[in-house]
């Protein structure tokens, strides 16, 4: 079980946050403006990489700040952990 | 006082002759010692066949001294009480304690499975893939029933676990798994140092091989330190000691389990086991080593055992496992386990060690031979010895004994270096599996590591206390470490087998060489395949005795070096965790939190049932007297459209929004606008999730300019909320807006029927509740029932119907306020039953309908989407997956035949045939309906606002239902609303 070091709490189990993916999928700023394709690519592909990954995480049970985390998914290693809205 | 046959005259540091204990083994009656465990219990009695092998019912008797037993797995308790699959080693005596043998019958001394002989021949590695095949149709009725009780352990428990078992997490500079002499030394060195410690063991006492066998220690006996050691650990504030406590699972993030089982001296109504979570800053592992078996034939009888087992038994609760003794080994280690159990009144009458040149002299020692085979058949009465080069011509020696002890070096327990992703090593000169380059902040030390002497166990334990201590920022002075004059390596040759027959390398899987060569032979060169094909290491005790025999076997069998097959993955638990344990918590009554409404002790008084929704509980309905459910839940829906009903509505997920882009926010998050309504005004709205499915949706009333209050469904306020706050952190981060869960800050009730205005007039004098000036969806602050109150006429039922939302404190006061207001006007309160059925009388949507694939056009809510992409969700709506035609539709079904009731899982279907075919879609709510006095539905159909008028088949295929109904729209009472604005 991770241990995520937030920024406002401390380090917390896993359990008390909730995963939310990929961070730093940028969301078109004219959604009326982009392509099936590109719209589809924002929606539904993300990178699932082995190795490093910044990934965004929601302190559900403490803070409810969203946090970007830096985790790396083949060992775990957390290497950061910021407020996605600082 | 009972006989005790094996027991010696004195001696046994574990046990206390003071107080015997009876206990009853398959029905037999015998006597122990407080502080033996069941296996010392059973040996001293004299029982020597205890258990039956799994595929074989071979008998069997203890192997091991702790969890490493892979042999004797016994019931406790009888019927509901039974708990199955213990190991006799780890159970401790108790008084009165009933224990019985298992896979046997009648009992495990006489075993008609065992008797018969007969599975030997049809049970070869890997036979469930090769025989019992065919016919298939046997499989169900004749193979599967006789293999299930042919080969198998005991029995799970038919009832649920009664007893009280429990969780505790904590947090810990340095956490040491294991109490023997490196892992005191660890914890006294951490714990001087200042760290916060916590020390587990699995026995009752500290002291790890101290307990099986004597030791020096700083000049004195080795269990008197550590007892001296205990005690001063036992006395800081800053170190937690926890017995009879294993720690059996290293996670991520140096998250460690530890399973605590109460023991005799459990305070009373302690939890049965406590499984405790530890975060551990930094883990020494000192969880010493396994000792290994030999192959020999039948070297699974009763009376081959553990060496250091044999000379544990004898040591640590003065009970001897035989009387004559061969003891057979390939190392140093025998020597000592010899002159220990002449100490205790055994007979040594022969030692068979494999190395030439090996001299003892005061023992009977023959160098260079070792045992082939094991004699007798029940159990040892004889060892046949032969020269270990196995030279031709050498006849053999008959030696009869009731006991082979057998010492064939030692495994290091590296299992929680292991599952912590610490990589290993194989040290060809040494035969040992090491640690190597840890996986987590922890660091292996004594035995585990490789070191055998306890100078050395003692030494690294000590500095790896210091350094884990260091590395957690603690670094006061502790002393010195304690020394002893026992340097010996203790190392053994890789491993020695001879003889032939039926040689175990898994006794609990019952898995032989041959089993190891068969799977060679049949192409298996991964060890992990072959682990799954034979089942070698599988059983509870996950190898600990058979993992490096099977692992040098099928090297051989391949001809390629051990250091290339490598080891099986070690998974947690490193022993296993009763599923109460796991468990606990998690089930029955407390597993979650119970929300309650301000009113929720109104409705419990009136006897209304409860169903869940989310975390809250709401009343289904109000019980009357002379009648039933169905009749009671009708009464509350007339009543309320023909007067005046109450529906409690605090659970709803509720929202204040505030700040200057609050409205600009709000226009993003809903698919349809909400900037423009006006100050007092409120609208339905409609919220998406980005791929244009429909998320959520409520009601968003706007307080001031830059204030709004919205609300959300019961079932998804968390998800609701927690996707405000996505937007507002992570897209939109530049908006200033402050959105806050007020959902327990309201309490909410509707006033719902055409009688409402009358009853709201009457508890709020000061509003005008005209048509003109409140109309529908109009808000105002003003005093109900004389308290703070926000009321909001909106209606979910169909009826003229207002919302009265106070703060919390006040909901129990308001609602009975009501109720009592309400007496002179029929006021009915109703519960989410009859909410419900209005709502599907109406053609509301909930969460059924927008089930996570359907978008607003398919709801039929398509209207009220606003042509701005930049809203979340409505992108997507253009995408051609979500315009194409053919999707399902909500419509209503009027069902023709008026009484039907319709059960739960309802396809929509062309045809009554009943034949395999897509649906048309399916029912996703149904009501009788009281007003219309028919049944009705809601469905998603395909096309299906096109086939309105049409006849469709309400079907259930697997019960053998079905009933016709047409394709209607889907509101089937008063689609003009009239009955709103009035």
């Amino acid at each position: 079980m991770l241990l995520i070091p937030c920024p406002f709490c401390g380090d917390r189990d896993e359990t008390e946050f909730v995963y939310g993916g990929e961070a730093g999928n940028e969301r078109p700023a004219d959604p009326g403006a982009a392509t099936d394709e590109a719209w589809t690519d924002y929606l539904c592909f993300h990178d699932n990489p082995k190795g490093p990954h910044r990934e965004l995480w929601f302190h559900r049970d403490g803070c409810r700040r969203w946090l970007t985390v830096e985790r790396d998914t083949w060992t775990h290693e957390l290497r950061s952990a910021r407020l996605s809205r600082p | 006082m009972r006989h005790q046959p094996f027991r010696a005259a004195e001696g046994g540091h574990l046990i206390d002759r003071s107080e015997p204990l009876r206990f009853d083994f398959d029905g037999h009656r015998h006597e122990g010692y407080r502080g033996d465990s069941l296996a010392s219990g059973l040996l001293a009695a004299g029982v020597r066949i205890a258990a039956r092998s799994f595929k074989y019912h071979r008998p069997r008797g203890i192997w091991g001294f702790g969890p490493e037993e892979p042999n004797v797995m016994v019931t406790t308790g009888v019927r509901e009480e039974a708990r199955p699959n213990l190991k006799a080693t780890e159970i401790p005596l108790s008084d009165g304690l009933r224990a019985s043998g298992q896979n046997a019958w009648p009992s495990v001394a006489w075993d008609l499975g065992g008797t018969l002989g007969l599975a030997g021949n049809i049970l070869p590695a890997g036979f469930y893939y090769k025989t019992f095949m065919w016919p298939a149709r046997w499989w169900h009725g004749l193979y599967e029933p006789v293999l299930r009780r042919m080969a198998g352990f005991g029995p799970a428990p038919a009832a649920p676990d009664e007893g009280f078992h429990a969780k505790r997490r904590i947090h810990a500079d340095v956490l040491v798994a294991g109490g023997g002499p490196a892992g005191v030394a660890a914890a006294l060195a951490a714990a001087r140092a200042g760290a916060r410690v916590v020390l587990a063991d699995e026995n009752v006492r500290f002291g790890g091989a101290l307990l099986r066998a004597p030791g020096e220690i700083d000049d004195g006996d080795g269990l008197a330190w550590i007892d001296v050691a205990t005690a001063e650990l036992e006395g800081m504030s800053n170190v937690r000691l926890l017995r009879r406590a294993t720690v059996a699972g290293y996670y991520d993030h140096n998250l460690l389990t530890v399973v605590e089982r109460a023991g005799e001296d459990a305070e009373p109504g302690a939890p049965a086991t406590r499984l405790w979570f530890v975060r551990a800053r930094e883990a020494v592992i000192a969880a010493g080593a396994h000792e290994r078996p030999l192959l020999f034939g039948g070297n699974d009888r009763p009376g081959v055992m553990s060496a250091s087992a044999a000379g544990g038994y004898a040591h640590a609760y003065g009970v001897l496992a035989g009387r004559r003794v061969v003891i057979a080994g390939n190392n140093d280690s025998i020597y000592p386990v010899a002159r220990l159990l002449r100490g205790a009144g055994v007979s040594i009458v022969a030692i068979a060690d494999t190395r030439p040149g090996s001299e003892a002299p005061d023992l009977p020692c023959r160098a260079g031979q070792a045992v082939e085979r094991a004699l007798g058949s029940r159990r040892v009465r004889g060892a046949l010895l032969r020269r270990a080069d196995g030279r031709a011509g050498d006849r053999g020696e008959r030696i009869a004994c009731d006991l082979i002890a057998v010492a064939g070096g030692w495994s290091p327990a590296v299992h929680l270096h292991a599952q912590a992703r610490g990589s290993l090593r194989y040290d060809e000169e040494r035969g040992l599996i090491l640690p190597d380059r840890p996986g987590g902040a922890n660091r292996t030390a004594g035995a585990a590591a490789g070191r055998f002497d306890l100078d050395g166990c003692l030494a690294e334990g000590w500095a790896a206390g210091i350094a884990a201590a260091a590395s957690s920022g603690r670094e006061q002075a502790a002393g010195e470490p304690p020394r002893s004059p026992d340097r010996s390596a203790g190392d053994a040759p890789v491993f020695w087998q001879m003889g032939a027959g039926k040689r175990f390398v898994d006794l609990q899987y019952d898995v032989t060489a041959a089993d190891v060569d068969l799977a060679a032979r049949e192409g298996y060169r991964s060890v992990e395949h072959v682990k799954r094909y034979t089942a070698l290491g599988m059983g509870t005790d996950q190898g600990k005795t058979s993992g490096m025999a099977g692992l040098v076997l099928l090297s051989e069998a391949l001809g390629r070096p051990v250091a290339q097959t490598g080891t099986t993955t070690f998974r947690p638990p490193y022993t296993p965790v009763p599923i109460a344990a796991m468990a606990a918590g998690l089930i029955g009554e407390g597993r979650d939190a119970l929300r309650r409404t301000a009113a929720d002790d109104w409705h419990e008084a009136r006897g209304a049932p409860f169903t869940a929704a989310g975390h809250w509980r709401r009343p289904r309905y109000y019980p009357r007297e002379g009648m039933d459910e169905a009749e009671a839940i009708a009464a509350e829906v007339r009543e309320t459209r023909a007067g005046v009903g109450i529906v409690d509505v605090g659970t709803l997920g509720k929202v204040d929004i505030q700040g200057r882009d609050a409205a600009a926010f709000l226009d993003l998050v809903y698919a349809n606008r909400m900037s423009s309504l006006k100050t007092g005004r409120g609208r339905y709205g409609l919220m998406l999730r980005e791929d244009g499915r429909v998320f959520d949706d409520g009601v968003v009333m706007r307080l001031g300019e830059n204030h709004f209050y919205l609300t959300t469904t019961t079932a998804h306020q968390h998800q609701a909320m927690q996707h405000i706050e996505h937007l507002l952190q992570t897209v939109w981060p530049e908006l200033e807006v402050y959105a806050t869960d007020v959902t327990e800050h309201w309490f909410a009730a509707a006033l719902a029927g055409p009688g409402s205005r009358a009853l709201l007039g009457e508890v709020a004098p000061e509003l005008d509740l005209s048509n003109e000036a409140f109309p529908m969806m109009a808000v105002h602050a003003a005093a109900v029932a004389k308290l703070p109150a926000l009321v909001f006429r909106m209606s979910y039922s169909g009826e003229l119907s207002y919302e009265i939302a106070v703060p919390a404190d006040y909901g129990l006061a308001l609602w009975t306020r009501l109720l009592t207001a309400g007496r002179e006007h029929g006021l009915t309160p109703y519960g989410t039953e009859a909410m419900g059925v209005m709502r599907i009388e109406k053609g509301h949507v909930t969460h059924a309908e927008a089930d996570g694939r359907t978008t607003p056009d398919d709801l039929g809510l398509g209207r009220m989407v606003r042509a701005d992409a930049r809203s979340i969700g409505v992108r997507s709506l253009d995408l051609p997956a979500l315009r194409r035609k053919g999707r399902q539709q909500l419509v209503g079904l009027s069902v023709i035949d008026r009484q039907a009731r319709l059960p739960p899982g309802c396809q929509v279907a062309a045809s009554d045939d009943m034949q395999p075919a897509p649906p048309l879609g399916h029912v996703t709510s149904f009501c009788y309906s009281p007003t219309l006095g028919r049944a009705l539905a809601l469905a998603l159909v395909e096309n299906g606002r096109a086939r309105t008028g049409q006849t469709v088949h309400i079907a259930s295929p697997v019960i053998g239902f079905s009933t016709a109904a047409e394709i209607v729209p889907p509101v089937f009472y008063d689609a003009e609303g009239t009955r709103l604005h009035v």
